[in-house]
């Protein structure tokens, strides 16, 4: 058998899945760039070897593929096996007997960070809100709202506007037949701005375009001016065409497309990743969603992952087949994680902490991590604030996921005259927490807790899944990997998926509804490969221990004020096997609410992760 | 080779800065291509519209609107002074006249029979763009502004507040390490970029404030100072539009940190005790991917010191030996050089395994920390 021949990249390549032996695959991260060794070994796909290095957008190296290089370096030298030449570039297998190199190098990435945009609109209240909305909707950082109204002389928008060099623009006013002059102006006071990319390069700054239909052809005629040139202009839907109507969709699918099509991909050396990968890069929110479908359509779940990062945590959801993600942009555990504590307040992360922590100190330490990315938790105590961190992050970036993402596409909001200066939602939510069966948790903080009982925690905490859900966790944080493997070569990526990426942790069984601390509130029994049983009072928590391989049937029986799947006060019977966590029984109701006064709260968190064997 | 990654602050003795300075309207271009320039001139310039000001003048007169034409005592296109008397009603015989003073000096826009407001226009607001730093003009942006260039000694921070601002620099602090206290700050640094050593207090701050100094450059801050000092929790490190009278620059990081001997070395020999070397300081600051630092700047002047060729580590190399700084709780801030590099994952106080390394602190203890905690420092 011979090695497969190579194109330079990914558009000639003729791949022969039979003569594929080393796969390569990286993922760029906003912080660190993962690479993972995907080997055929005896009859099937293993991934056998991964590392990481910081990924190496910013000065003073300000190309992607430095972190690329040195990850696959450090993989190379843990296979016992050369895959990155003098020269920095990626060895190719040349044949059976080449103790170096690969047969198929495949990334994903996200380098680049979260979406940063400017988002503006006639009147502050109005179009400008819709608009915020849409964008915050796709994830995006809102950094500034320009309106009409806004208080603001036209300078010193368009000041405003050069220094914050947004990733992107969203310009709305007007309702569709409506007065065209004011949206009009707010392009004209935009254009002059010429923000200047946070890349550099040739960069066209990318704007949308979602006003007064009616305004499309002058809006059009000022960003293709070649006075100001430099613009990429994209015109949907108006996301308000009338006064009562909210239309966010259009726009934020176009968000979406252009951040990953077109702002993520200039990050400095990503033209170079693209000639050394095999196959078109994907966004690694991409990556993930295609992953967790295969999965939800091949075992019909209704499934949700996480996928938290340094900058941004992505959500992806499959629901009676339908599949929704957002991006929040501004919730991650790196870059984002002063946002998260601002956006939370901190009282809110300090909840989930059982120990004395000084909050003065705390608050650098957030910040230190915020301009030191790369940097990890050594202490035990760190790691408690860290995770407490984390699971505000999920539980807010929940929540957006909820709110925005499940609205069907294309589906008008009506909003009444007394809604139009109410911030709220559009639409309805898909997202049923009693019907999830499948909770997957992705990224540093979920999959390199050092005990999976805290990544089953987390999930928990922040999920509040109802009902019987099964947890599971991305071993290493390869979703992503094989998501972008998926597209050249399924087998392996299944194979490598059910093998080696899927660690299941086992089940949460949740009560849903609310009761006083200390009052009954379930009763649960266990039996097959482990015989477990007892009483929950409200506020309680248990674990049972069910390994992976053991198959046991569990009934509860709930009070008739919560519902674990089958109504209010029925009892549900489920057979399930284990995982490497087992059965996390959990009596707190949902909501989750904790104790107000600090002393409880605090002697209740103790008591949960002393149960839930977290600490 | 294992390597390590620093934020890839610069701190340069000598360096090209170029500083491109635009009008956000168009307007005049005031130099041209060759002339030297300091950091206060202006270069470019424009005029935008005044404000308008819209007085409800038969309102306050209490007349119909329809009368008020006739009760004007200025018409379209006056200039009025504030203050001035814009319309007068008649009152009942002459008695119990009201008068309708002008808000605010400007020119009569428009006078409305049909709403009873009149629209003043305030004098035209010029807009500048100042050349930012002590230099050469290198190109002109037509109708626009222009790039200015010096040769420079150029340091970044690693985060700031506030916006560009210019002043001498005057020492605060005889130490790199030094707290920069309250009483550090002295009447005479009006206009003055402090040096401090160490973390800033808040009441050094507001001491600052009160004494109008223009900046702030040391090495550490409290977030809950910072917070106090700005009124808010800052989220997303988008700073630079801070309106609170000065402008902070921290080199090193959040909490009691030195700032680095030698970025302290290298602003300290502008105190030149003849009143301070102009510095321009800017504390725009946007961290994420395609970070944009806080920075001073010095231009240089014939004899100032060439920078030291001294050796300096590989960009981004690690060896033992090397000189260290650990950038993480439980160490944060601490010193030390690298004393083993064991390549084996080592399993961390928080549980997770990592590659470490062993640092020899500056106290003489030993300590094993995550590779990912440190930071190589430029001797």
């Amino acid at each position: 058998m011979s090695a497969p021949s190579h194109s330079s990249a990914h558009g000639g390549l003729q791949i022969d899945p039979s003569k594929l032996r080393y796969i390569l695959a990286t993922d760029c991260g906003s912080t660190t760039t993962k690479a993972i060794l995907v080997e055929r070994v005896g009859g099937g796909w293993r991934q056998t070897q991964r590392a990481e290095a910081p990924t190496t957008v910013e000065e003073p190296f300000a190309d992607v593929t430095i972190g690329v290089s040195n990850s696959l370096t450090e993989i190379g030298e843990l296979a016992g096996r050369r895959f990155i030449a003098d020269d920095g570039t990626i060895i190719r297998r040349k044949g059976e007997g080449d103790p170096d190199g690969c047969d198929l190098y495949i990334s994903t990435s996200s380098a680049g960070g979260g979406l940063q945009m400017v988002v503006a609109g006639v009147v502050a209240q109005m179009t400008a809100a819709s608009a915020k909305r849409a964008a915050l909707g796709a994830g995006a950082i809102v950094m500034d709202t320009i309106a009409s109204n806004d208080k603001r002389r036209p300078h010193e928008r368009i000041q405003r506007i050069r220094e914050l060099r947004p990733d992107m623009v969203l310009i709305s006013g007007g309702t569709d037949g409506g007065n065209v002059q004011q949206v009009v102006q707010i392009a004209e006071q935009i254009a002059p701005a010429k923000p200047r990319p946070r890349f550099g390069g040739e960069y066209e700054l990318p704007v949308i375009y979602a006003g007064n239909k009616d305004a499309a052809p002058q809006v059009r005629a000022i960003f293709g001016d070649p006075k100001y040139g430099g613009f990429d202009l994209a015109v949907v839907d108006n996301l308000r065409p009338t006064l009562e109507q909210e239309n966010l969709g259009p726009a934020r699918d176009k968000i979406h497309d252009v951040f990953l099509e077109h702002v993520m991909a200039h990050a400095p050396g990503y033209d170079k990743l693209i000639s050394w990968s095999d196959a078109p890069i994907m966004p690694t929110p991409g990556a993930v969603g295609d992953i967790l479908q295969r999965i939800a359509a091949r075992d019909r779940l209704n499934a949700v992952c996480v996928d938290i990062g340094g900058a941004t945590t992505d959500v992806f959801s499959v629901f009676d087949g339908t599949f929704n993600r957002t991006v929040s942009a501004n919730l991650g555990m790196s870059y984002s994680i002063s946002n998260v504590c601002a956006e939370a307040g901190l009282d809110k992360v300090l909840r989930w902490v059982h120990i004395d922590m000084d909050e003065r100190e705390l608050r650098n330490r957030v910040k230190n991590k915020m301009i030191r990315p790369t940097t990890i938790p050594q202490s035990a105590e760190a790691l408690v604030f860290e995770q407490a961190v984390a699971r505000e992050a999920l539980r807010l970036a929940y929540v957006q996921h909820k709110e925005f993402a499940t609205t069907l596409k294309g589906v008008q909001q009506q909003r009444t005259v007394g809604d139009l200066f109410a911030q709220q939602a559009s639409g309805q939510t898909i997202v049923d927490d009693m019907k999830l069966d499948l909770l997957v948790a992705s990224g540093g903080v979920l999959s390199h807790a050092p005990k999976m009982e805290q990544t089953a925690a987390m999930l928990v905490d922040s999920f509040e899944p109802q009902g019987f859900t099964q947890l599971a966790k991305d071993s290493i944080f390869m979703m992503p990997h094989l998501g972008v493997l998926a597209s050249v070569h399924p087998e392996a990526a299944m194979e490598v998926f059910e093998r080696d990426c899927l660690v299941r942790l086992g089940w949460s069984v949740a009560a849903k509804g609310e009761g006083k601390w200390g009052k009954k509130c379930f009763s649960y029994r266990v039996s097959g490969a482990v015989t477990a049983s007892g009483d929950l009072a409200c506020g309680d928590v248990a674990l049972v221990r069910v390994g992976p391989e053991q198959e046991v049937e569990v009934t509860v029986e709930p009070t008739k004020e919560f519902d674990l799947g089958a109504g209010a006060g029925k009892p549900v019977t489920r057979r399930v096997k284990g995982g490497t966590v087992g059965i996390l029984f959990d009596a707190r109701g949902r909501p989750l609410t904790l104790p107000e006064n600090p002393a409880d709260r605090r002697a209740a968190v103790a008591r949960w992760a002393n149960l839930w064997e977290t600490c | 080779m294992a390597k390590a990654y620093t934020p890839g602050l610069k701190v340069s003795a000598r360096a090209n800065y170029r500083a491109r300075r635009q009008l956000p309207v168009h307007g005049e271009v005031l130099v041209k291509v060759g002339d030297a320039v300091k950091a206060r001139d202006p270069i470019a310039r424009t005029y935008i519209e005044g404000e308008v000001t819209p007085v409800a003048v038969a309102s306050i007169l209490g007349v119909p609107a329809g009368d008020l034409a006739a009760l004007m005592l200025v018409k379209q296109g006056d200039a009025v002074a504030a203050g001035q008397t814009l319309a007068r009603s008649r009152g009942i015989f002459g008695l119990g006249k009201k008068e309708c003073p002008s808000p605010a000096a400007g020119t009569v826009e428009s006078i409305s029979t049909t709403t009873g407001q009149v629209i003043l226009r305030g004098a035209p607001i010029p807009v500048e763009v100042k050349a930012y730093i002590d230099g050469r003009v290198v190109e002109v942006l037509a109708n626009e502004g222009a790039v200015v260039e010096a040769d420079a000694a150029f340091v970044q921070g690693i985060f700031g507040v506030g916006g560009e601002t210019v002043g001498p620099i005057r020492l605060a602090c005889t130490r790199h390490d030094e707290r920069l206290e309250a009483e550090r700050i002295k009447p005479d640094m009006k206009g003055a970029i402090v040096v401090g050593g160490a973390r800033v207090t808040a009441a050094a701050v507001k001491a600052a404030q009160a004494a109008g100094v223009a900046g702030i450059v040391t090495g550490g801050i409290d977030d809950a100072d910072l917070r106090e000092i700005l009124g808010y929790d800052l989220g997303v490190a988008i700073t630079g539009t801070e309106k609170i009278g000065l402008t902070i620059v921290i080199t090193e990081g959040f909490g009691d940190i030195a700032m680095a001997e030698r970025t302290f070395a290298l602003l300290s020999g502008f105190d030149d005790g003849k009143g301070g070397r102009e510095a321009s300081v800017n504390g725009a600051t946007q961290i994420r991917a395609g970070v944009m630092r806080p920075e001073i700047v010095v231009t240089r002047r014939a004899g100032d010191p060439e920078p030291s060729q001294g050796a300096r580590p590989e960009e981004g190399a690690l060896e033992i030996g090397t000189q260290v700084r650990l950038i993480r709780d439980p160490y944060f801030g601490l010193l030390g050089t690298v004393s083993a590099l064991p390549s084996e994952p080592a399993v961390l106080g928080s549980g997770s395994k990592a590659r470490v390394l062993e640092v020899k602190l500056g106290d003489g203890r030993s300590v094993t920390v995550p590779r990912a905690n440190i930071e190589l420092i430029e001797t």
